[in-house]
C-alpha cells in the first residue's frame, strides 16, 4: 500500500494490465503526448512498445471501431479519448455496433472492450471541450458505465472493466488527478455493480458522482457542523446501478439530494430519482433535490464557468431544502 | 448507369486452378442462387416478414473471395450477406432459421437478415450499417497483427461505402499498421436507390483505395475466377504482411435494394439494363464455360441444382418446424454472464 495520485493509480491499472495479460492493449490518440491524457499513460509504450501501446490518427470512430474488432476478436483493448466531447464521433460505432453486437447475434460474439472517455474542463475550455455526458451511455442497452471518484476506485474499476466480458465505458475525470490516497501496489479489481458508502449519516442521502463525491464530502462535513447528519453514496458503477445501497439509505433518512456533474434531462440524475419514488413515494419526507449541471453548453468565460459547475455549496443549499 | 461497364460476357481463363475448386465454385453460386430465390418467393407468400436484402446476381463475388480463404479467416459483411455467410461456409438451417425469426437461428431470432453469424467459419458478425463493419473488420485485422496468428479479415462491403467518412478512417488505419485485411467493393452501381453517377463526380472507387496506400485492383465481379484469382493473390499478399488489399467487383444486383421485386416498377432503372445485366449471369455463364471446356457436363450441372434444391428445401422445412423464441427470454443476452 502506497500513497499515489489518482492519475498514478489509473497508470498503475494500465501497466498491470499489459504486463498480466497478453490480451490487453491500449490504443487511442495522444497516447504518446503528454498534455493529451494527462500522465495516465507515461511509460507505457517504452515498457510495452507500439505493438501494444498504439497512438493513433485522429479518427475517433475508425478507431473505437478497430478495438471493438479487436475484442470480438478476443483480444481485451483498452481504447481512450482524451476527450469525452470527442467520443460523439465513435457514438455509431459504440451503440449501433459494440453496445447491440452480443444481443443481435444471440449471443455468439462477445465484446470485452473498455472505452475510456476523459472528463477535461475548467478554464475556459468551452462547449466543446468540458463535457461529461454520462447519462447518454447509461441509457443505451449493452453497455456498463463505471465513474470512479477516488486513486483506490480509479485502478479497481479500470482491472475490473477489462476483466468483464461486456463493454464498460470507463469515465475518468481530470479534475480528480490529483487527489491521493493509498492504493495497493497489487493488481485488484473493484466489483462492477457495487457502489461505496463513502460516509455513514442518519438525516440526509447524498448521492454523487464523479468530482462531485468530494464536493459532497465537503458538504456533509459543513453540515455536520451545523447538526445534520449526511450519508454519502457514491455508486461507482452508473450500470449495472448498486440500486440498494441507495434505497437502504433513503429507507433510512427520507431525504434525498443527487449531485451529478451532467445534465439532468433524461439523465443519471433523474433515473436515480425514479427508481426511488416508484418503491419509495410514501418515505420520502420531501422531494428529492437535484445538483446538476443548467441546460445549457458549457460557456467559456471564468464567472460564467464559475456558475455552470456545481460545488459543495450547491449541495449544502439543496440538502437544507429537503429539511 | 456508369458508362465504363462493360457488358461483354465474362471472360474465363484457367489459372492454376483445379478441377474440385471449379466445381465448388459452380455449385456454391448455384446454392446461394437458390437460398436466394427461394426467399424472394416466401416474401411473397409473408412466410418472410425481415427485410431481406437479396444478393441474386452478385453470387461471384462472394464465392470467388471466400474460396481463397482458410475455414478460421473472418469475413466481416453488410445488410446484404446471406450470400457471404454462405460462401464462408455458414450452416444453411441455421441462417434461413434466422431469416424466419425462430429460436434455432444462427443468432437465436434476435438479429433476422441483416444480422448473420457464424464464429466457427470466422463469420463475427454482418452490420447493416452502412460502413459500419468496416473499423471492426479492421480491429481483428489489428488483434491478428499483435498475435501474430496469421488469420486474414475479408469485409465486404458496397460501392456506397466510400462516401462515408469511416471507410477513409478505416482503409488509412488498416494501411498505416499493414494490417492483414482485404476490403471486398461489391460495385453494384446503385446504393438503395441511387445510381453511381449521381452520387459521385468520378467512377474512380478503386483509385481512392490506392490512395489511401490499399494494394488495389478492379475486377469483373460477374466472373468468379478473376474475383478468385485477384482474392487469392490479395491474401497472399496480405498474410504475408506486405499490407493491405482491396478489390472492387463490378457487378450488379438483379433484385431490388430490398425484397422480391426489381425497382424497375419504381422508375429507379429501366428493364433493358437490368436484362443485360441478367445476360451476364455470373453462374450461367460460367456453368456454360466448364461444360465447353469439359470439367461438368449439362447433366452434373442439372444434378447439382437439383441438389442445392434439396439443401433449401430442408432449410425452409427445418426453419417452418423450428419454435419461435420464448417471449419470457426477450432481454436475454442483453449482456454476456446476466446483468452483473
Amino acid at each position: 500500500m502506497t500513497v499515489k495520485s489518482y492519475a498514478k493509480a489509473i497508470n498503475e491499472a494500465h501497466e498491470q494490465l499489459l504486463a498480466s495479460d497478453q490480451r490487453v492493449f491500449v490504443i487511442g490518440q495522444g497516447v504518446e503526448s503528454p498534455w493529451c491524457v494527462g500522465t495516465t499513460t507515461l511509460g507505457l509504450v517504452a515498457k510495452f512498445g507500439h505493438e501494444r501501446v498504439i497512438d493513433t490518427p485522429i479518427s475517433e470512430a475508425g478507431v473505437t471501431g478497430a478495438a471493438i474488432g479487436a475484442a470480438m476478436a478476443g483480444m481485451r483493448p483498452i481504447v481512450f479519448h482524451p476527450r469525452m466531447d470527442f467520443m460523439y464521433l465513435a457514438m455509431d460505432q459504440i451503440i449501433n455496433h459494440c453496445a447491440h453486437w452480443h444481443y443481435m447475434f444471440g449471443g455468439k460474439v462477445s465484446v470485452p472492450v473498455t472505452i475510456r472517455g476523459i472528463v477535461n474542463r475548467g478554464n475556459e475550455q468551452a462547449a466543446q471541450h468540458s463535457q461529461s455526458p454520462f447519462s447518454m451511455y447509461v441509457h443505451v442497452p449493452g453497455l456498463k458505465v463505471v465513474c470512479p471518484s477516488s486513486p483506490y476506485d480509479a485502478k479497481g474499476l479500470l482491472v475490473a472493466a477489462v476483466r468483464d466480458d461486456n463493454p464498460v465505458i470507463y469515465i475518468d475525470d481530470r479534475w480528480l488527478y490529483g487527489l491521493e490516497e493509498d492504493v495497493p501496489d497489487e493488481i485488484y479489481d473493484v466489483p462492477l455493480g457495487k457502489g461505496r458508502l463513502c460516509r455513514k449519516g442518519s438525516d440526509i442521502t447524498i448521492v454523487a458522482v464523479s468530482y462531485l463525491v468530494r464536493e459532497a464530502l465537503v458538504a456533509a462535513e459543513v453540515l455536520a457542523s451545523e447538526g445534520i447528519s449526511a450519508e454519502v453514496i457514491d455508486p461507482r458503477t452508473l450500470k449495472p446501478l448498486d440500486i440498494d445501497i441507495i434505497l437502504d439509505s433513503v429507507q433510512k433518512t427520507g431525504r434525498l439530494v443527487i449531485a451529478d456533474p451532467d445534465w439532468s434531462c433524461c439523465g443519471f440524475s433523474e433515473h436515480i430519482a425514479r427508481l426511488v419514488y416508484t418503491r419509495f413515494y410514501n418515505s420520502l419526507k420531501k422531494p428529492i433535490q437535484f445538483v446538476t449541471l443548467p441546460d445549457s453548453p458549457v460557456p467559456a468565460s471564468t464567472p460564467l464557468e464559475k456558475e455552470y459547475f456545481p460545488s459543495y455549496l450547491d449541495i449544502i443549499a439543496a440538502a437544507k431544502k429537503t429539511r | 448507369m456508369s458508362k465504363n461497364f462493360s457488358l461483354s460476357p465474362p471472360d474465363f481463363k484457367i489459372d492454376n486452378i483445379d478441377d474440385y475448386s471449379l466445381k465448388w465454385l459452380l455449385k456454391t453460386m448455384m446454392r446461394i442462387r437458390e437460398f436466394e430465390e427461394r426467399i424472394a418467393d416466401l416474401i411473397s407468400d409473408k412466410k418472410i416478414i425481415t427485410p431481406c436484402h437479396l444478393y441474386t446476381g452478385q453470387e461471384a463475388v462472394a464465392t470467388g473471395v471466400c474460396h481463397a480463404l482458410r475455414k478460421d479467416d473472418y469475413v466481416f459483411g453488410t445488410h446484404r450477406s446471406h450470400g457471404h455467410y454462405i460462401a464462408k461456409g455458414g450452416n444453411l438451417n441455421a441462417a434461413m432459421a434466422e431469416i424466419f425469426g425462430r429460436s434455432t437461428g444462427c443468432s437465436k431470432g434476435r438479429g433476422g437478415s441483416m444480422h448473420l453469424v457464424a464464429p466457427e467459419v470466422g463469420i463475427l458478425g454482418t452490420s447493416s450499417i452502412v460502413a459500419g463493419s468496416l473499423p471492426i473488420a479492421v480491429g481483428t485485422a489489428l488483434a491478428e497483427s499483435i498475435r501474430g496468428s496469421g488469420r486474414v479479415t475479408a469485409v465486404f462491403h458496397g460501392d456506397g461505402v466510400p462516401e462515408e467518412g469511416i471507410w477513409h478512417e478505416s482503409a488509412n488505419l488498416a494501411a498505416l499498421r499493414k494490417l492483414p485485411i482485404i476490403f471486398v467493393c461489391e460495385n453494384n452501381l446503385y446504393c438503395t436507390h441511387m445510381a453511381l453517377d449521381k452520387r459521385r463526380v468520378h467512377d474512380n472507387l478503386h483509385r481512392i483505395a490506392g490512395e489511401h496506400g490499399l494494394e488495389s485492383v478492379v475486377v469483373d465481379g460477374n466472373n468468379v475466377l478473376n474475383v478468385h484469382y485477384a482474392a487469392r493473390d490479395a491474401v497472399k499478399r496480405v498474410r504475408g504482411g506486405i499490407g493491405p488489399a482491396f478489390i472492387e467487383c463490378r457487378t450488379y444486383r438483379w433484385r431490388g435494394h430490398v425484397g422480391p421485386n426489381y425497382d424497375v416498377d419504381l422508375g429507379l432503372r429501366s428493364q433493358e439494363e437490368l436484362e443485360a445485366w441478367k445476360g451476364r449471369c455470373p453462374i450461367r455463364s460460367f456453368s456454360g464455360y466448364l461444360v465447353s471446356i469439359g470439367i461438368v457436363t449439362v447433366e452434373d450441372v442439372e444434378k447439382m441444382q437439383w441438389e442445392v434444391a434439396r439443401e433449401i428445401d430442408e432449410a425452409v422445412s427445418y426453419s417452418e418446424g423450428s419454435p419461435f423464441p420464448e417471449v419470457a427470454d426477450l432481454t436475454r443476452y442483453v449482456f454476456k454472464g446476466g446483468f452483473s
